[in-house]
Formats: C-alpha cells, structure tokens, sequence
C-alpha cells in the first residue's frame, strides 16, 4: 500500500486565497439551498401547518432512521428559472427502517405542490437513480398535479413519471405511496401504480376527476369523501392498502412497510468486520485545494488523498500519460478506480491509459470514480496526426460502454470532449456531483469569446469588410460573461446536469453515501463488451 | 453434627445464609415458589426443590412442604431466615419433631414473644420498662395519638397511628383485617405514641446454657411506615447510662424466656427524658444484622448454627465493638409517590467496591480472622442482595433488591462512605428509594445523629423535592442518552438492516432541522416530563439547542464525555429496549425512549377506573353492582399489591356501567377494572 504524501501547505498565503474564495461560494450555495428549504415561503408554510399538516422535510426526517444520513439529489432544481429553487419537490436517499430508499416528497407550500417542468426532471432523475441501484421508493404524495400555466412542458413528458413507477415494480424494486393529501387526475396513478399504498384519514384525496368535474361531465353532486377519500379507498375501492389515523401514523405504517419487505443489498457491505480509516489529512484542506483561475493547474492527487481510506492509492502507469492520475484504492470500505485530470489536457496516452484502466475495472466488478479537471483533448497538428481523434474515441467508447458503476465529480473544468471522456452527464454516472469551484462547457468562456472573435475577424477579412474592434470587444466580453454563468455550477445543477452541488469538505461522505447505495445493485462489469476500438 | 441446611426463606437473606453456610462447609438446600424458579438464592444452593404456587400461604408459609423438602433433600437442619415462619413456634416444633435440627430459639420462646401483648407481661413481671397498652374502652382524646399494632405482627405491618378519636375503630378494623391476611392472626392492641422517639434495638446472642452476649445496640429509627430504611450500630449518641440500661433490658429479657440463638430486643428511646421502653422481641435473625456483624465482627449466621449445635458461647462475652456501621435498605419503590412499590425486571445492579458479606466472623475457636468481604483497616462495603440483572421484582414479595452496608472506624466516615457508594451505584431497572437514601444519609438531622422515628414525616417532602438544577442535569443526561444511541446505531456492525451508509451517522448535505428525540423522565416527586433532545453532529461539533456550552469530547454505545462550562464530565449509558439509564457523579437518570410515531393509542372510555399497579384484587365495596349511582371518590375495590392495600376510587361521579372484577383476580397495570358514565 502506498499512502500518498501531500505537498500542500495549510499555512501558505495561496491556501488560504483559494480556501477564501471557495468558501465565498459555499456561503452562496448555502443562500440557494436556504431559497429550497424555504419552500412556498413562511405564510405558506404556516398555513400548512395551521391545517395540522407537516412540511415535506419534517416528514421526510420523520420517515427516516434516527441518526442516518439522507442524501438529497438535486434541491437546486429550477435554478435560474423562474420557479422556486428546489422544484417542489425533496428527494432524497435515506435509510427507512434498516433500508436505504430513495425518498420523495412533494412540498405543498409551492403552489400547493404542483408539478412544473423542473419537478418533473428532478422526480423522473429520482426514478432513474432508484432504477439502477434498485433503491425501494417512497413517494410521499401532496401535489394538485400538473402547474397548469406549464402543462405544454409537463403533460406530455410527465407520463414517464407513472410508467417509472410500474417499471420499477416489474423490476422487483417496491415502492410505497403515503398520500398526505390531493393525489388527484394524474396524480391519483401515483397510489395506482404504486406497490404499496397508504392513505391518511381525512386527508388523502385520489380521484380522477373532482366534484366540479364530475358535475361537469355527468351531472353528479360528489361527494368529495366518498369520490376519493382515505376511508373510501381503504374500505370499498380497495385502491388504500392502510389507513392512517394522522400523518404520524401513516409514516410509521410506511416504515413498518419498508421493515416487512424482506428487502436484502446484493452487497451488504465492504468486508464484515473490516476497519474503515480516514484518510490522513483533513477534510478541510479540500476547501484550499482547487484555484481561483481554473487555468492554473493542481494535482488532483491533494484531492485522492483527502478522499480515500487511510489515503492509499496505488496508481496505475503512473509514468505513462501523466495528465491523467488513474489508481485503486478503497473509499468508505469499497474499492474504488479513480481517474483525475492532472494537467488539464488529454494526449492519446492519456484517453489510452484510460480506457485501458477502465477495461480492468469492469474486469475486477470495480466501480470507477472519476474526478473532473479537464480542458479537453489536445488539438494541433502533432496531436492530430497522433490519432488524438481516435484515442479520445477508445476513451469515450470505454467509458460508454463500462458497465461498472461510475461516479463522476467536478472539482474544476469540464469542458468539450474531456467532459464525455471523464463520464459527463450524458454518460450516465449513476451519481454527478460538482464542487462550487466547477465550470462546464464546450470549452472556457475565454477561450469561446477568443474563438468566436477570431471566426468573427476571418469572416470579416473574408468579406473584405472592415473589422469593429470596439464592438468586438464588448461582443467577446458579453459571450464570455454569458458563457462564464452559464459554465456555473448552479446553473447546470438548476438544469439537473448534476445531482448536486456539494461542499468539498463533504466529498468523501457523498461519495461513501454513494456507493453504499449503489451496492443494492450487484457490481457487475462489462466482459468484452465494448465498441470497436480504433487502434 | 449439621450437615446441610435448608433455608426456609427466599431473596437475599436466603443467599446470606448460604454464604455463611459455604464457610462452614455446609452443603445448602434451597426452596422456591414457581415466582422464583429462577431466582439467585435458587442458583447458588447444591439443592432446590418446588413450592408449588406463588402465594407466601402455598409457598414459604407452607409448614408440611418444608419439612417434608427438607427431608426429601436430606438437609439435617432449617434456618428460617427473616419473615415467613422465622418465628412461627409451630414450625420449628415440625421441624425439630422431623428430627431436624432448628436452626433458632426453642419454640417455647418463639411462644412466649410471639403475642406482644403476652410478651409485655412477661416483661413487665421481669422488671423490664415498657408502654403499658390502652385498653379498648379506655382510649380517650388526651391520650392520643394512639399505635394500632397486631399482636401477632412484625415488620411494620398491621400498625397504624390514630390521630383522632374517630378514626380509632376503622383503624383497628383495618389493622385487624390485615393483620388476619399477613398473620393468620387478627389480634391487635393499642399503646401510646411516641412522636419523638427513636427505635433503639439490642442484639443478643444466648447459648441457652447460661451465656447470654449482648451484642450492642442498633439504631434504626429511620423508618417509613414503621418499616425501617437505614439502621446503624451502636446507636448514635446514647449516654452510658441508657446503653446500660439498654443492655440490661435485652439480657434480662433473653434470660425471661430461656432464650437461646439470635435475637433481637427492640425499644423505644424518647429524644427527652424517659424511657427505654420495651416493644418487643424478635425471636429471629434480623434484616439488619450486618450492623452489628460489621462492628462486632461476628458471623451471626454461623453463631446461630453452631448454638444449635450444642455449642457454648465464650462466657468471656462477645468481640468488643469497633467502629461504625451503617446499612440501608435499598428498595424498588418511589418514595415520593407514597412509597408506591415498584415492579419489574432489575436490569442492573452493582455497587462499585462492594462485595457480598457473612460479617467477617471471627469466632474465638479461629485462630485467624476471616474477612471474606472488604472490612479494611480503613473501611469496608458489603452487599447483601437477591437479585441480579434479570431478577423479576413482582407483587407477591418484599420489594428490597438490596442492602448496602458500609462500616468505617467513626461514624461520620462510615455515613457518607453509604452514601457515595449508593451515589455511585448502578441500579438499572424499576424505580428505587436510592436517591432518597442517598439525601438522607447526608442530611444535617441524620449526620448529627439527632434524629428520631418521625425523620420522615418530617423531611419527605425536602428530600424528594427536585434540587434546584436538576432539570439542567436531567436534559443534560438526555442528551447523553441521545449521543450515546447515536453513536451505537453509527457503530452497528454492517448486515442486513444496518446497511453501509449509516456509518455515515445523521449528516446532511441540505440540513433542514436536527435530529430530534423524546425520552420520558419520572423523577421522584415530579411529573412524568417529556424531554425533547435536538441536537445535529457537524463538521463543527455538537450543536444542541438549549446546550450552547456543550461540547462533545467522545460518544459511545456505552458513554459519553460532554464538556460543560469547561468541566468535562462522564456519562454512563446503559440501554435496554426503551428503557435508558445515565449514570453520572451529578446523579442517575432513567428515561424511556418514546417512539417519534407513536402507535395511536386505543381510545380508552371517560371514567375508567384502572389498575395503578399490576396486584391483587382483595375486595369490591360492598354491595356494589352495575347500575349503581357512585360518587366521586368513592372507593370501589380495593388493590392489593406489595403486601399493601390500594383503594380504587370513582374518577367522576355517575352510573357504573361495567365492573369487570372479583376479588381473587390478578390485574396488570393500566388494567380497566371499571367504568363510571357520567
């Protein structure tokens, strides 16, 4: 084992810049998170609770274990949007009686919980996430249904959330519906697909159409109690599994659910009896770790130290593409592959050492954590000779097609190619989180802003036209501006392009939180089973 | 030559007489009700056998099955013990007509102080002083207050003190009934009063040859309901004069009746002028001999065994006292509450640096004193108990889990020697007298040693009131209990239901509230009190509202380390189920964990009468059925449990309308007996 040594200095003026400024945005993270906890606001909250009604966090915290941590994805969906910070909806991985679940709660102090277009991208992200690590679901159901203003953007793609749910159960993956209140149209298939449904007396509501619509359509005076009332359901629909008496009660019934499910992780755990260690540095220094100007470069093996037990990480051809750290090591008991820019730029030995290494990982069933610092793939003639194109190609057909669990963190830049190489988004991590010193795109705001001038000045030359240097000038500042803020964490987060923005300092419990979720599913890796590599 | 010994008695006077009877090499054959199949005295004896049954009357009190026990086990002796038929004349006749040898005075003894009516003759005609008894006829207002007392009783029970004239036949009628119950026998008598009085005894031992040792005298005048909770020898601040007088008395009575074994001759000592007046003789070991044991260094137990041998006693007389004694009687009760008897499972029980006694004998044939228990130089602690982790406290016998001696070579040392030992014991399991006992050892009355049988009438209510910052320590406790279940649910090991992640412990990344627990408290003398603990593990500590000062040094299943004010100081946690006990230097706790979601509770109708405690129904109000009109506070039915009555009474007035009860009937607590509709 070779416990990684570390060169930074707590003490030194450049630590302490770089720990300022992050925790600068910390601070504005924190703001953005207090908008989500915030919800529909104090009146709206106080109303709520003025109809002895809990908030969706209290009841969420009332749902899990005492003393257990809960991962919330996403609570800066709808940022930058007009719609409130957090879509209206917690979701979360918890444990539930013994059992990590991924947990849902409508916040009915938004708009009494309806659902606009970022709730439904954060609820069909929280399905995803159940469906592949196979995480029991609870959804804990207070929403009027779809926000009418935003039908066009909700109607359509929103049927995905009810064909979730049935998927999941087909998939052997339970979920439980507690309805605390308007469950109703739409919202009444959520119980309806549901495996198990728990309805709260007087409270839950579940119809298809309410009285003013059935009046509409038949002619019928409903009664709204006998049309869809907890007690209704419970004894004559059959559609209620249990009725609570209270809200309490209904949550404990979720719990006792969840403890009869007979439910069993593929991998209880690392190694029963094994000891976990720290690492050997403080979590704190992550915060003085990544540079204000992402430009200049840091060695992500800080990071790896401050992350893994014990900091032990065996690297792997260390001295073969050293733009790339790649190395095994265990994080929170589990074994873990990690790949981490070092300089920014991957050269073909760099995109070939990668996919190289995650072919072994899916050979070993090693799950792959990949912590992003890139600017992309080289370019210039050298390197196009060199076959930069297919290097990056194998790298991305690796990652494409590894079948091993991937994890992706942005510490600093993610830009173009080098941002699909090191598992972005669209490759589907099973979980991607950012650190607020982030910043991704198709390449840096600068280097956009430089670009698009130089294509702006060669048409202009081209056209024999004369070139406005000023409003050049105020042309790249605007796109840089432009692209800076949209490069942001908080942005792409807004955008569910990650699943959170974290606090380094909390890397090592997320990414712990992670895998212990993960291995609900069993780690398998792909045998053979990847595109054709150009050589 | 005995043998074995068969000890016809349960609990820790049973073990007691075992231990002694290990020493001597005595093999030791116990009995058990089918309550105490399992019990400790049954677990150390070479031998066991069933009483069938539960009831002291089918069990303990029943002549034929210990004779015949005895016989069946091939003991050769009985010792009685305390209690039961320790000083039942015709028992140790059936025992000795058995062949066996009784391990106690001779019957014609046990006789002729059974009826303390006949054993005040007996010593009045002996010169021995005494309270002459008010005949029925003649108790009048200017003789008031009065003592109702069973002829045939002990321990307290049957006694009664009558403060107005009017009350005199309902007391006697109650006296008479429960003395009938406990006694077989329902002969009461009434004497004077003493308010300020205190309860002296003087212990004897007699060879019936002649020899008679007076053994010192023990104070035992702090008594609840004239059951005695802390005693101690020699007894505080007598002069030489009434020692003297006390000594004599005892010695003249054990002679009067041909006394032979142990016994035990009780007084009453005025705090003024007056006095000692004889009460009475307990022809029988007594609950608090280790007193004396401690400063005599005697073994009783074993002085008694080797009398009924045959044996002499040194006619030199007994090993001179040295230093003081003091015992306390640790019960599962709540003195606050009426002294209400508490039941269940003991969980816990350890007295750090005590260990478990026979007195340390020191018999003039050894040549060696034996100190199998830690009487040092300096001082020493003793422990005599029944009970262990397990042990089920019922309501079929005597609630004392265990008494705690302490002995020191002054007084003051020895006193608050008991008193941090009972501080720091460990008592996990149904509620005790503890911290009751704890205060009184250190009140100012009791240090000085002037004190008298009224300490309680006087001092319950300063004693079981709450100390100012008490509710301070106790939320402080319960945040030790939160931290430390905390800390072992994080530590669990991983399996199914405890996956990975809750290593992790109660983090979040988006904390919206802390992490909230409610434990019930039931401090002595208060309410039950919720406490609400909330409180969020971050990277910056503990924060936990309404304990600012708090740090959080370490956290275990098992204990927990707070800084408070800059004092660091330790907490021991003990869980079982619900049930958590935090032991500290500022005082114990118990608190019951409560359920974040409660089960809804089963709607209970208005008016229903329910059971206090699980016990005995012994009798409906007369004439009482369904339909009946019933006052508020009225009595109903009547309780019995802990060898005490309970009264039942209409919650409101109305018509009953369920009555759901017969004497004979066992009911659990929060049992609905009966419903009154408004």
């Amino acid at each position: 084992m070779s416990a990684l040594h570390t060169r930074l200095d707590p003490s030194s003026e450049e630590f302490a810049g770089r720990r300022a400024a992050m925790l600068d945005r910390l601070t504005e993270l924190e703001t953005e998170h207090a908008k989500a906890l915030a919800g529909g606001g104090e009146k709206y909250v106080e109303r709520h609770r003025g109809r002895g009604k809990l908030p969706a966090r209290e009841r969420v915290e009332l749902l899990l274990d005492p003393d257990t941590p809960f991962l919330e994805l996403s609570p800066l969906a709808g940022w930058g949007s007009d719609y409130t910070v957090g879509g209206s909806l917690v979701a979360g991985i918890g444990v539930v009686a013994g059992v990590e679940c991924l947990v849902t709660a409508n916040d009915p102090t938004v708009r009494g919980g309806a659902s606009n277009p970022w709730t439904l991208r954060k609820a069909l992200r929280a399905n995803e996430i159940a469906y592949e690590n196979r995480l029991p679901c609870i959804s804990l159901v207070e929403s009027g249904g779809a926000d009418l203003p935003s039908q066009k953007e909700v109607f359509i793609p929103g049927g995905a959330l009810f064909r979730d749910i049935t998927r999941l159960s087909e998939a052997g993956i339970p979920t439980v519906a507690v309805v605390f209140g308007n469950s109703t149209a739409g919202g009444a298939y959520i119980p309806g697909m549901s495996d198990h449904v728990i309805m709260v007396k007087e409270r839950s509501k579940v119809f298809l159409g309410g009285p003013p619509l059935v009046k509409e359509a038949t002619g019928e005076d409903a009664d709204e109690e006998e049309l869809g009332g907890a007690e209704m359901h419970a004894t004559t629909s059959g559609l209620a599994d249990y009725l609570a008496l209270d809200e309490e009660d209904a949550l404990r019934t979720a719990r006792r659910v969840i403890a009869r499910l007979n439910w069993r992780k593929a991998d209880e755990g690392p190694r029963v009896g094994a000891v976990v260690r720290d690492p050997l540095y403080p979590e704190e220094d992550l915060l003085g770790v990544v540079p204000e100007d992402l430009k200049v470069p840091f060695d992500p093996r800080e990071v790896i130290a401050r992350l893994v037990d014990a900091s032990e990480f065996d690297e792997f051809k260390p001295r073969y593409g050293p733009s790339l750290v790649t190395g095994w090591a265990k994080l929170h008991g589990y074994p873990l592959g990690i790949l981490a820019n070092a300089q920014g730029v991957l050269f073909s030995e760099e995109a070939q050492k990668a996919a190289q290494f995650i072919q072994l990982a899916n050979q070993r069933d090693v799950p792959l954590l990949f912590l992003h610092n890139t600017t992309g793939y080289m370019v210039g003639t050298e390197y196009e000779q060199g076959g930069i194109v297919k290097h990056g190609s194998m790298m991305i057909n690796a990652v494409s097609n590894s079948k091993v669990p991937h994890l992706s963190v942005l510490v600093g830049a993610s830009y173009g190619a080098g941002h699909y190489g090191m598992c972005g988004r669209a490759y589907n991590p099973r979980f991607l989180f950012a650190w607020p010193s982030a910043k991704s795109a198709v390449m840096g705001p600068q280097q956009l802003a430089g670009v698009l001038s130089r294509v702006m000045r060669q048409s202009a030359a081209a056209k024999g036209r004369p070139f406005d240097e000023e409003a050049d000038a105020g042309l790249r500042a605007m796109v840089e501006e432009q692209v800076e803020s949209e490069s942001l964490p908080m942005f792409l987060s807004g955008r569910l392009y990650d699943d959170g923005v974290i606090d380094p300092r909390d890397t090592r419990t997320v990414l712990g939180l992670c895998l212990s979720a993960i291995h609900t599913a069993p780690v398998q890796g792909a045998r053979g089973g990847f595109g054709i590599f150009r050589m | 030559m005995i043998t074995s010994v068969l000890v016809a008695n349960r609990g820790e006077i049973a073990r007691r007489v075992f231990r002694t009877c290990r020493e001597l090499g005595l093999a030791t054959v116990a009995v058990h009700s089918d309550a105490d199949a399992e019990a400790l005295h049954v677990r150390g004896a070479d031998a066991a056998v069933r009483l069938p049954g539960t009831a002291p009357a089918d069990t303990y009190l029943r002549r034929d099955l210990l004779v015949k026990a005895a016989l069946d086990a091939g003991a050769d002796a009985v010792h009685p013990g305390y209690g039961f038929l320790s000083e039942n004349a015709d028992f140790a006749r059936a025992v000795i007509e058995a062949g066996l040898v009784w391990i106690g005075p001779p019957p014609e003894a046990i006789e002729a102080m059974a009826f303390k009516t006949r054993a005040k003759e007996l010593m009045r005609a002996a010169g021995v002083p005494l309270l002459e008894p008010v005949p029925a006829g003649e108790a009048d207002a200017g003789r008031l207050p009065l003592l109702v007392k069973a002829s045939a009783g002990g321990g307290g029970r049957g006694m009664r003190v009558v403060r107005r004239l009017a009350d005199l036949p309902d007391e006697i009628a109650a006296a008479q009934s429960e003395a009938a119950g406990a006694f077989g026998d329902g002969e009461v008598f009434v004497e004077p009063y003493l308010e300020r009085a205190r309860h002296v005894e003087v212990q004897v031992l007699a060879d019936g040859e002649g020899t008679v040792w007076v053994l010192g005298t023990r104070d035992c005048s702090l008594q609840r309901r004239h059951q005695k909770v802390v005693e101690e020898a020699p007894a505080p601040g007598l002069d030489e004069e009434r020692t003297e007088a006390l000594h004599r008395a005892a010695e003249e009575a054990a002679r009067a009746v041909g006394y032979r074994s142990a016994g035990t001759v009780e007084f009453l000592v005025p705090t003024g002028d007056g006095g000692p007046y004889f009460l009475e003789m307990n022809t029988r070991l007594q609950v608090e001999h280790p007193v004396t044991e401690c400063v005599h260094r005697v073994d009783l137990v074993a002085e008694q065994v080797r009398i009924a041998e045959g044996r002499s006693l040194d006619a030199a007389g007994p090993p001179p006292a040295q230093g003081h004694a003091v015992e306390a009687r640790l019960y599962a009760e709540d003195p606050a509450r009426g002294w209400q008897p508490q039941t269940g499972e003991v969980l816990h029980l350890n007295v750090p640096d005590a260990t478990e006694g026979t007195g340390g004998h020191r018999h003039p044939d050894a040549s060696t004193p034996v100190l199998p228990w830690r009487v040092g130089e300096h001082s020493g602690l003793r422990l005599d108990t029944g009970v262990t982790a397990g042990s089920e406290i019922g309501t079929a016998y005597d609630p004392m889990l265990a008494k705690v001696i302490a002995w020191a070579p002054e007084r003051r040392d020895a006193v608050r020697l008991l008193a941090d030992a009972l501080a720091r014991a460990r008592i996990h399991g149904p509620a005790t007298n503890r911290e009751l006992l704890v205060r009184s050892l250190r009140h100012p009355e009791f240090t000085s040693g002037a004190f008298d049988t009224g300490f309680y009438e006087r001092h319950l209510a300063s004693l079981t009131e709450e100390l100012v910052g008490a509710r301070e320590d106790r939320r402080t406790a319960a945040l030790a209990a939160a931290l430390a279940d905390a800390a072992a649910r994080t530590g669990a090991p991983e399996g199914p239901g405890r996956p990975p992640a809750v290593r992790i412990g109660g983090w979040r990344n988006v904390p919206s509230q802390p992490q909230v627990k409610t434990y019930r408290a039931e401090p002595a003398g208060e309410e039950p009190e919720e406490v609400e603990v909330r409180y969020r593990l971050t990277r910056q500590g503990l924060l936990a509202d309404a304990h600012p000062a708090v740090r959080l040094l370490s956290a275990a299943p098992d204990g927990v380390c707070l800084e408070l004010d800059g004092v660091r100081r330790e907490f021991a946690v003990a869980r079982y189920g619900e049930r958590i006990h935090v032991d500290s230097a500022a005082g114990s706790y118990a608190f019951t964990a409560l359920p974040r979601l409660p089960e809804p509770e089963p709607e209970r109708r208005p008016g229903s009468l329910v059971a206090p405690m699980p016990g005995t129904v012994v009798r409906v109000a007369d004439g009482l059925v369904v339909g009946d009109r019933v006052a508020a506070g009225q009595p109903l039915l009547w309780l019995e449990a802990m060898k005490m009555e309970h009264e039942v009474a209409a919650p409101v007035s109305g018509v009953l309308t369920v009555l759901d009860v017969e004497p004979g009937r066992q009911v659990e607590m929060g049992a609905v007996l009966a419903v009154v509709d408004e």
